[in-house]
């Protein structure tokens, strides 16, 4: 990624990254030296005229005359300020940023929202920290939150670690002291800090009142801009955040270019314009950097919903390669996540991985490498140019924004998908004219975990992929719902009352959110008549599921307890997340002795820290589910990595590398809570130094205080990383928890296999 | 029952198996484990050792220098429990081991000393084995009868939890207690003790708390008169105690079946230190007085 760094900044104004207080500092400085006129509590309410004309109308009531107008707003708003005598106390404040700061204080927190209870749980988190948390809501209840957050908080609140006042609002703010207005009456209390976490109006509403039209209706959608980011209001311009530039040094430099154009230095070039003639330099060709942007814009089809200002900031974080004639793309295997578009030629995927003759082509305009979009696994098949080609190179973060900003590049890429999905699944030497229609008939649909595709007994035929997520069969057996199979991504159901011309014989329902690509039953039929061969692999699976069926019905009738244990067990599981899972960790508490040497290996091997929490998650049939990373099939964690940090390694663990920034996005969208953020303490003395002197803490994961008192060497600038199981990546013996319990109480399975019936009656 | 059909699903070949300790590998270490005491009984039986059989013959050398080297090994388990090196070993395949072959030396070292015992060094060497083994075997009755019952009182509750609960629940009844008067404010305060949970070794394993100062409150309270104002709050703490009470159960019982899964171990590794010493003196004393 370009990073700002190699920015230069044209800004007369300075900047050094560090402490917000400086850089302020720095800034109130240099504009005082050059002769900006600044105003200050100079609230905007209105702005009406136009170019050459504009009155601002302030708060105050005053009206300030400009001609033109740079908004350098932000996303975020200003933040709605506490009314009650005594506000502008020190100790008040509108953000947190560390939680673990405060020790022994008596802190209110203001406001029923998420931001007021993920502050609130975060100061009462630890108890070592002996704050004592009152959140306070002005209303009744509350309803603005997530549920999972309203959730945690009242079962904070019940445990006593916090405490929630309803219908209150502040009167007095003195230092140590706050005085508020309860149901109850008015009541005086012990306070060191107040965090006020009041909501901020968004600023969208304020722009649009200028006549500044965005791009689309969503929440995250910014104005619409010109490459002078002048917006649809001609005279006001957008830089910085609110133009979809959040970095620093981009929004001064933005500034500088913005005034320079208004001055009338129309010759100005961006000053990202060297970085991108640089990496266009030694492409064959001879474009100029604006022409090369137009270029790639109109050739390759994902692309084309992107604007010339969209377009220079993706090609900042993206690479243009060009390769001759038979020169390798990427090889099978390697690792690589980004997604390539061709801009001219076209490649040939070698689909044999023992024969290169074996290929399929893909055209200039079209896409490859998509796989690692969703999976992060390795390159599938060595993809090589089949003549001098111009390729652009997207990273992963870079293609996932594209795809959440521009509905037509998301189409495209799914429809991309989806067809070669369909092609490497039923093989058979289809082509993609072949299906065609199929594809044309094609949806993709989003069902909710638990949510029926296919119910048993019902006359359709339609056929379903999955593509993400993944489906359990059950069939009803003298009256009780009888787990039958588990299908993963990838796999697809429905074909058999499209073979049998029957009602279907088993529902087919969600067991996580899932995407789902439905086929045309019909149209499916017609591509049968068409295709014997692709009929003969259909009924070869089909009869298949035919037996595990009869196998178990015939099961259930003499063993009809085994079954529905069997049965049971597998709903807990899909409950417990595991339909989305690739690799888990089970404990059976059959043998668990509670020795917790999976979590002191686990600890050891991964230095000092514990991945694992054995004691935690659910339990069922003395099947336990520890709180521990499942490897999901689509990593939740992997969404929204700015480091892209997080990948997947060759045998499927998800590991994070060495580049964690530790911003704590993976342990926020991971729904299992498997990620924690802390600093690896220091190493620890040997084993024997341990057990011979009792030198150090000894095996597992030392406590709180020696880690404090042991802070890593250099530690001062280790900050807190994201910490999640590996797999015990590269350590030949495997997992360490598996391989360290005494009694054989963990195990790693993958559903796939563990879920299977050929685990039905399996001794323990 | 009969073999379920092949499923077609299967992506990633890896194996699950699930399989104790006890039964590892379909019981391989049982196996080799008797069938080293067989050749050895059969040894014995067969080499005639005159005038009687003794652990100096050549046949007994063999048998001790066999035993001196297994207990050795058995005593490593110690140090491979807490090693975490690389490598492909488990370390449940070595607890199989450690527990068979452990068990085997009953056999062999019972041959070694050709039944001759007497009060000396070489008979204490043997009483402390047996000490550690039949510990060991008690170990192994308690590693696979109590980890149900460990599970089953905690549920999906977990210690730190419980503590936590606790902690809570002693909070809201300090401050429920405020209001009181001040000789039933007393009574509810008795039980707001943090210490009073597990106590010393005994209570911890017999999980008998005759002085459980919760248990001591909410009696008292029940013979207390409350006033009119009291009577509500009192009420309050009534139901706070009652689920004191409960989570205590439950941290005692899970505090109890934690101690006898470990307490066991605080026989057998003292008692192998014990050994360690014994035989060394045993050999030393064959090799140099014999
Ligand atoms: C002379 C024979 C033996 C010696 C020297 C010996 C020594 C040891 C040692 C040093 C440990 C490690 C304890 C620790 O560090 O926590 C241990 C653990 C253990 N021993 Fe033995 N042992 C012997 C025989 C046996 C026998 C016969 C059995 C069972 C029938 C047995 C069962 C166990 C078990 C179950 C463990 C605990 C393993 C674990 O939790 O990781 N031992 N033994």
């Amino acid at each position: 990624m370009a990073t700002p760094n190699q920015l230069v900044l044209r800004s007369d104004v300075h900047f050094q990254a560090g402490k917000r207080e400086d850089i302020l500092d720095l800034w109130t400085q240099n504009a005082a030296d050059a002769g900006v006129n600044v105003r200050y509590n100079a609230e905007v309410n209105q702005v009406s005229g136009q170019i050459g004309n504009f009155s601002l109308t302030l708060t105050s009531g005053e009206i300030v005359l400009g001609e033109t107008i740079i908004l350098a707003l932000g996303t975020q708003g200003n933040p709605n300020l506490m009314r009650c005598d005594g506000s502008t106390l020190p100790h008040i404040q509108y953000s947190l940023d560390d939680p673990a700061a405060y020790v022994d204080e008596h802190i209110f927190v203001f406001g029923g929202g998420d931001a007021g209870i993920e502050n609130a749980m975060g100061l009462a988190a630890d108890p070592a920290q002996g704050n004592i948390v009152t959140l306070v809501n002005r209303s009744s209840e509350l309803a603005r939150a997530k549920d999972a957050n309203i959730k945690s908080i009242l079962s904070a609140q019940q445990a006593g670690r916090i405490a929630i006042l309803h219908e209150t609002t502040p009167s007095l703010i003195e230092p140590g002291f706050i005085t508020l207005n309860t149901p109850q009456g008015s009541q005086r209390l012990a306070c060191d800090r107040v965090i006020a976490r009041l909501g901020s109006p968004p600023p969208r509403q304020f722009v649009e009142s200028m006549g500044v039209e965005f791009t689309s209706e969503s929440r995250e959608a910014f104005p619409k801009l010109s490459p002078t980011f002048e917006t649809t209001t001609p005279g006001i311009h957008v830089i910085g955040a609110l133009a979809g530039y959040p970095l620093i040094k981009h929004c001064m430099n933005q500034g500088y270019d913005v005034v320079e154009f208004i001055a009338g230095n129309t010759a100005l070039k961006p000053a990202d314009e060297p970085i991108l003639e640089a990496k266009l330099k030694n492409l064959p060709g001879n474009r100029t950097v604006a022409e090369w942007l137009e270029f790639l814009r109109t050739e390759i089809e994902i692309l084309s919903g992107l604007s010339a200002l969209n377009m220079r900031e993706f090609l900042l974080d993206s690479e243009v390669h060009s390769f001759d004639a038979d020169e390798v793309v990427f090889a099978r295997n390697s690792i690589g996540s980004s997604l390539f578009g061709i801009a001219d030629g076209g490649v040939l995927v070698q689909i044999d991985p023992n024969n290169a003759q074996v290929t399929v082509p893909i055209s200039a305009g079209s896409i490859f490498g998509e796989v690692g979009l969703i999976s992060g696994r390795r390159r599938g098949a060595t993809i090589r140019a089949s003549v001098p080609s111009i390729v652009m190179e997207i990273p992963r973060t870079a293609a996932l924004k594209l795809m959440a900003t521009s509905p037509e590049a998301r189409a495209a890429i799914n429809r991309i998908t989806t067809e070669r999905h369909l092609l490497q699944i039923f093989k058979s030497g289809m082509t993609p004219e072949d299906l065609a229609d199929i594809l044309a008939t094609s949806e993709v649909i989003e069902v909710r975990a638990g949510q029926a595709i296919i119910t048993e007994g019902e006359l359709s035929n339609d056929v379903f992929i999955v593509r993400s997520g993944s489906l359990v069969v059950e069939r009803t057996i003298a009256g009780n719902p009888i787990f039958l199979s588990y299908l993963p991504a990838g796999s697809y159901v429905g074909e058999m009352a499209l073979i049998d011309n029957a009602p279907r014989n088993a529902t087919v329902k969600a067991a996580v959110k899932s995407q789902i690509v439905k086929l045309n039953g019909s149209t499916f039929e017609d591509l049968l008549k068409r295709k014997p061969k692709l009929a003969a692999t259909l009924e070869a699976s089909a009869s298949t599921r035919r037996k595990i069926n009869g196998f178990i019905e015939q099961e259930k009738s003499k063993f009809g307890s085994v079954v529905d244990m069997y049965s049971s067990v597998a709903g807990f599981l899909i409950e417990q997340g595991l339909g989305e899972a690739t690799d888990v960790l089970l404990i059976d508490e059959k043998l668990c002795i509670g020795c917790d040497n999976c979590e002191k290996a686990c600890a050891d091997i991964h230095d000092g820290l514990s991945r694992l929490d054995r004691e935690a998650g659910k339990t069922y049939a003395q099947l336990h589910v520890p709180t521990s990373c499942r490897h999901c099939e689509h990593p939740y964690c992997m969404t929204d990595c700015p480091a892209n940090a997080i990948h997947r390694g060759p045998d499927g663990e998800v590991f994070i590398d060495e580049t964690c920034i530790g911003c704590g996005n993976c342990q926020r969208n991971c729904p299992y809570d498997v990620i924690r953020m802390d600093t690896p303490p220091a190493a620890k003395p040997s084993l024997l130094n341990w057990m011979l002197f009792g030198a150090g803490p000894g095996p597992g994961e030392p406590d709180q205080k020696w880690k404090l008192a042991h802070k890593q060497k250099g530690a001062a600038s280790a900050g807190k990383v994201a910490i999640k199981c590996d797999m015990c990546k590269g350590k030949d013996g495997g997992p360490a928890c598996v391989r360290a319990c005494p009694t054989g109480a963990a195990i790693r399975i993958s559903p796939e296999n563990f879920l299977s019936v050929t685990q039905l009656g399996q001794r323990r | 029952m009969s073999r379920p059909p092949k499923t077609n699903v299967n992506r990633r070949t890896r194996n699950d198996h699930h399989e104790s300790f006890l039964r590892h590998k379909n019981f391989l270490w049982l196996k080799r484990a008797a069938g080293l005491s067989l050749i050895a009984i059969l040894g014995y039986a067969l080499i005639d050792v005159r005038p009687h059989p003794n652990g100096g013959s050549a046949y007994g050398y063999t048998l001790g220098i066999l035993c001196t080297g297994l207990i050795i090994w058995l005593m490593l388990l110690g140090l491979r429990k807490r090693a975490m090196t690389p490598g492909a070993w488990s370390l449940k395949a070595w607890v199989s081991a450690h527990v068979y072959l452990g068990l085997s030396l009953i056999v062999l070292a019972t041959l070694h000393t050709g039944f001759q015992f007497g009060w000396n060094v070489h008979t204490l060497a043997y009483v402390l084995m047996m000490i550690v083994i039949i510990t060991g075997i008690y170990g192994v009755i308690v590693y696979v009868r109590l980890p149900t019952a460990l599970g089953a009182n905690r549920g999906e509750v977990t210690q730190k939890l419980m503590v936590e609960e606790l902690v809570g629940l002693d909070r809201q009844l300090s401050i429920l207690a405020r209001p009181l008067t001040s000789d039933l404010a007393a009574i509810v305060l008795v039980s707001v003790d943090p210490k009073n949970i597990a106590g010393g070794v005994w209570r911890r394993m017999t999980n008998q708390h005759p002085n459980c100062k919760t248990r001591a409150a909410l009696d008292q309270l029940a013979r207390a008169v409350p006033s009119a104002t009291d009577a509500p709050i009192l009420a309050e703490i009534q139901t706070l105690l009652d689920r004191k009470a409960s989570v205590l159960k439950m941290v005692r019982t899970h505090i109890q079946i934690r101690s006898l899964l470990v307490a066991w171990l605080y026989i057998h590794v003292p008692a192998t230190f014990g050994l360690l010493a014994a035989l060394t003196a045993h050999v030393v004393s064959v090799f140099f007085y014999w």
